[in-house]
Formats: C-alpha cells, structure tokens, sequence
C-alpha cells in the first residue's frame, strides 16, 4: 500500500517531530529510573497515601460497627456505594476503549496514552470493587457469590443481574489486567537492560520473564495482543450494559428502561475520557511529555468527550420524554420528582455538569487549551458522579407507595470512604508513575518513520 | 552429541531495514536455525525467517469455546439439577437469563488461552539465554538490531559465516557463548 500524505501528517503530529529510538527510550524510561524523584511527587504521594490511610479507618469501622455507620436505610438500601461503584467502573471504559477499540481502528493517536489509561482503569476498578464488596455487609462472605462445590449444598442464583455483575466485574478487571502486563513485557525488557542498580535489573528482569525482542517471538505477541484487543472491545461493552441491567431488570420507575445499556456505556466512555483528562493534563505539564502527548492528543479527546457527552444528553432527553409519552402515572412522576423533588438540585447540577458544559468543546480554543480543558473534565468528573446519585437515590426514595417514601442523606463515613478510595486511586498511580514507564516505549518507536521497512 | 560451547554468531545492524535485508540473504544462503532481534515488533522479519505461521489463533478459538460451554453448563447444572429454584416462575433453564455469564466465560477463557498460550509458545519465563551474554545485546531493547545464526545450524562455519554476516553490512559481528 502506498504510504499517502495523509498518514504521513497523522504518524509526524502524535510525536514531535526529532525524535529517534534512542531518543524515546531515554525520555520515557529516564523518569523511572532516574534516582532522583521529584518533590512534588512526594507530595503528591504523601496527600494520596493520606487518603487511602482514611480509607483503611472507614473501612475498619464499617466491618466493626456495621453498615450502619452509612446513611443506607430503608427505602434507600442503595445509595453512596453503588453510585461510587459505578462511578468508578465507568471511569474504568475509557482505559480499555482507547487501549482496545482505539487499536482495532488503527488510530495511531491512541499510542502514548494507552498505558496511562489502560492503569487508570486498573485502579478504577480496584476502587469500585471496594464498594459492593463492603455493601454485602458480611463482606468475609463474599466468596459465596462464586459458584464453588461447598457443604451447604447451594449454588449462585443464576438469574439474578447482580451474579451477571460479579462475572463482568471480574472478567473485566483480569482481562484488563492481562492486557495491560502483555503491553508491558516487552517495555520491562527495556527497563531491565537499562537500569544500573540491581535490584531494579532483579526485579525488571523477572517481571519481563526473559523478553529478548526475538521476531518469533513478536510475531505470537502481535497476534495475542490483537486477539486481547478484540476480545476486549466486547467486553468493555457488555462490563457497563451489565451494569445497567442491576438496574433495567428492576420494576422501579426511573430504572426499569430499555435505554439503559447503551445509555450506560455512553456514560462510561463519557466519565472514563473526562478521568483521562483529568489526570493526563497536569502529569504531561509535570513531566515534560508535550512532545509526545501533543496537543492533538487532548483535542481528540476533547472531541470524544463531546460526542458521548451529546449521547449521554439524548439519553437524558428521551427519559424524560418516555416519562411523558408512556402515560405512566409512576414514571411520570419520578421525573417530576427528579426536576422538583427534593434532589432538584443534585438533577440541575446534572444537567449544568453534563449537558451544558461540554458544550464549550464545540470550540477549538476550548479543545486546545489544557487549562480550560482540565476544567470541562473535572465538571464532567462530577457530573458523572451526580447522574448516578440522581439515578439511584431519586427512584428508591420515592417509589411507588407515599407510605414508604424516605430520604437519603450521607453520613460522614459515606464521605470518608468515597473520599478514601479517591486517596487509594491516586496513590496506586503516584506509585505507577514512579515505577513504571507510564507511555508505550516500543509502540512509540514503530510511530517513527525508521520503524517502516520498504518491500523489495 | 557433545554441545559446543559457541552458541552462534550474532550481527548487529544499525536499521530495520538492514536487518530485514540480511535475514532475507541468510536465508537465501541455507541458514535455517538462525532469529532476529528488534526493540519493536517488524512484521517483514517473520516472514524472512521463513517461520511457519501461529497455532496461537487456533489456542485461543478452542479456549474461547471452551469457555463458552463451561459457563453455560456450569448454569444450567447448577439451576437445573444441583440446586434448583423457582425464580419468578421462569423454567430452570431460563437460556436468555445465562447469556451475560457464558459471555464473560467465553472472553475470560479466550483471553487467558491468548496470554498463557503466547507466553506458552514462546517459551516464556526463561531466566536464562545465551543472546543475554553478548553485552552490546542489550541495546536489542533500546536501538539496535540483530541476527543471530546458530551453531547447530548444518551450514554454520565460524569462519564462513563470520565473512559472510560482514559482508551483509553489519557493524560488528560478535560470538554468542552458550
């Protein structure tokens, strides 16, 4: 195939342009093996680790004392942990989409920030996992969730969405992970080669399990990690539908709609580029990575934060007007609950986060200036958050009979322990930052010119 | 048979392209039992080799399949012979209901057989290889490029095979110990 100019623009603007395969190597492996480690990240790390001790502390009173130190009750038996469950694993989608799907369509883009992402859903996931987890209540227990052979004689109830929920959870966190470690070995290699300490040769050494860069050995790993991306690409897919259907297979008024599941992965992809963003802005300032995270990167993303924000909105749209058209007493009720209830305001901040402000993403100056794109993104991070509190604490506090209706309000282990597992989420990429070489070394290097070998 | 104790004799090359060409003219010569190294993969190199295509697709298919069966009779045994329950006055083996599971069975099979089967087939971990004791081999990772030709190979001369990987253009050719 003819290389057209087209391509040739595409592979020159995602890296900046003088760059060799030294050149790459050295940049990004430097920042892990470099001895000195930048104060900020100690600081960084010390307000993370803060965090994730608070988490241990809430978590511990919660297994002493009970669920109860949570503002859970009865109508609202789901409330902080599940929106913070699914607030987390949604976050987790943009990792495996931009790491996944992103490859399938050959953009080359997706190169120097599919590591980065590809972590983030790791710890995204490890975070939301929390949460069900300490829901059970029992959580000791939790292994009866799993089908295994045991002395009572009973197995998982199969039919129930929230089994199907255990399996895609998951399924998803080791298929992530086993994606993530495959795009690593070779990388792990570097890293051993390079490292002039021993301990770091030991320990890269045998996290690479002997990596040589042998083309046999390429060609197999090119063919699996193909095969992991298009077995992923369903997956990340079927992870939130799933999600939703704990909520679709429900009768309750607000969850108990067909537009759910693709409504739900909209709003992952929507969360999880918003998380990147987020994280991905202030790590390339702090670590001088602007010739290869250009800006091009963050206006791409800019641009799908847009476009899944647009789907998220249309989802928004047709809830209400399915509330409207169906002429269901109940379902017209909960959305005039949502607009004037007592959660009004978390509905219009909703609305305000979601709808309006990706809005400003219509403009390039908005898309390419990573202050005022930090922003959108943690506006958006919010908004994410708040459309599932609206979701789940809305429709349990008022269902359908006045005499059961109730309120939800936080207690402070609530917060401490939503506030934890953000401390938990940051401290786990303090330490991938530090430790690991946080972009793609070798796919960077097949995006130079030189990487392309000319048929005779 | 008595092992030697020479390995090969590995070529370093500046460039990809080199290093393709040369692998293309190695094999040409009669070298069979010979494999290059790249710091990235390079598609051309493979086929170079002459090496015979993957049985990994065919790994991953079966664990696929696998997968799928399992997690469906894992839920059709357990909610129709082991425990059955009536759920909402469904049949024991609601099939709709067990799609999601054997779904995530089928990815999570598939995807182990993919990893497990490619490190499997590539004879990974291995502390241990005689390319690691040629020191400049380390830059097999960073920038530089190379071809190793085996002892074992029935063509293979020290001599001969050293003037010939020279005249290939490489820029040092170095003797691999076993």
């Amino acid at each position: 195939m003819e290389p057209t100019t087209t391509t040739t623009t595409t592979d020159t603007t995602v890296i900046a342009p003088g760059h060799t395969f030294g050149s790459i190597t050295d940049k990004i492996a430097s920042i892990v093996l470099g001895r000195r480690t930048p104060l900020w990240w100690y600081g960084g790390f010390l307000i993370a680790m803060g965090g994730t001790v608070m988490l241990a502390i809430a978590i511990t009173n919660l297994v002493v004392t009970g669920v109860g130190v949570w503002g859970n009750n009865q109508p609202v038996g789901w409330a902080f942990e599940i929106t913070n469950f699914v607030w987390w694993i949604g976050i987790g989608h943009a990792g495996t989409l931009i790491s996944a799907i992103l490859l399938l369509l050959k953009q080359a883009w997706r190169t120097s920030i599919n590591r980065f992402a590809e972590a983030m859903t790791l710890f995204a996931v490890a975070c939301a996992a929390v949460f069900p987890l300490f829901h059970t209540g029992r959580p000791w227990l939790a292994y009866w969730l799993l089908p295994y052979p045991n002395t009572m004689n009973v197995w998982p109830q199969f039919k129930s969405p929230l089994v199907w929920d255990v399996f895609a959870v998951s399924t998803y966190g080791t298929v992530s992970l086993l994606f993530w470690f495959v795009g690593l070995i070779p990388d792990l290699a570097t890293l051993r080669d390079r490292s002039q300490t021993r301990t770091g040769r030991i320990v890269y050494g045998m996290l690479a399990m002997g990596w040589r860069g042998s083309a046999r050995h390429w060609h197999r790993y090119e063919i699996a990690y193909l095969l992991l991306a298009g077995l992923a690409a369903p997956l990340v897919v079927s992870v939130h539908t799933v999600v939703s259907f704990d909520f679709a297979v429900s009768i309750l008024p607000g969850w108990h709609t067909t537009i759910f599941p693709p409504y739900f992965v909209a709003g992952a992809v929507y969360s999880g580029f918003a998380m990147v963003l987020t994280l991905v802005i202030p790590v390339r300032a702090l670590y001088h990575l602007d010739d290869f995270i250009t800006m091009r990167h963050l206006e791409n993303m800019a641009k799908v934060l847009l476009v899944t924000g647009l789907i998220v909105a249309y989802g928004y749209g047709i809830e209400a007007f399915m509330a409207w058209y169906s002429a269901n007493l109940y379902e017209g009720f909960m959305m005039w609950n949502r607009i004037t209830g007592p959660y009004w305001w978390a509905y219009a901040t909703l609305i305000v986060c979601n709808v309006l402000t990706p809005q400003m993403l219509w403009f390039r100056q908005v898309r390419t200036s990573p202050l005022i794109l930090f922003g959108v993104a943690i506006i958006v991070n919010i908004g994410m958050w708040l459309e599932r509190f609206v979701i789940i604490v809305t429709s349990l506090s008022r269902d359908f009979l006045p005499s059961s209706w109730g309120r939800f309000s936080p207690t402070f282990w609530d917060w401490a322990t939503y506030a934890g597992t953000i401390g938990l989420f940051l401290t786990l990429l303090f330490l991938f930052l530090r430790y690991l070489p946080m972009i793609s070394i070798f796919e960077m290097r097949t995006l130079l010119p030189e990487a392309k070998v000319a048929e005779e | 048979m008595r092992r030697s104790a020479l390995y090969g004799l590995m070529a370093e090359f500046e460039d990809a392209q080199a290093l393709v060409a040369a692998t293309h003219e190695a094999r040409h010569a009669g070298y069979r039992r010979m494999d290059a190294y790249s710091p990235f993969p390079i598609e051309e190199l493979h086929e170079a080799l002459g090496a015979p295509p993957s049985r990994l697709p065919l790994i991953v298919l079966i664990g696929g399949i696998a997968g799928c069966v399992g997690g469906y009779f894992l839920q059709y045994w357990a909610a129709s012979i082991a425990y059955p329950l009536n759920i909402a006055g469904k049949p024991f083996n609601s099939w709709p209901m067990f799609i999601p599971i054997t779904f995530e069975c089928t990815i999570l099979a598939a995807a182990l057989s993919a990893v497990l089967g490619m490190l499997a087939l590539n004879g990974l971990p291995m502390p241990y290889h005689p390319v690691f004791n040629v020191p400049r081999f380390a830059l097999a990772s960073r920038n530089r490029f190379f071809l190793c030709i085996e002892a074992r190979d029935s063509k293979f001369d020290l001599e001969g095979t050293r003037s010939f990987l020279e005249a290939l253009g490489a820029r040092e050719v170095s003797t691999v110990a076993h």
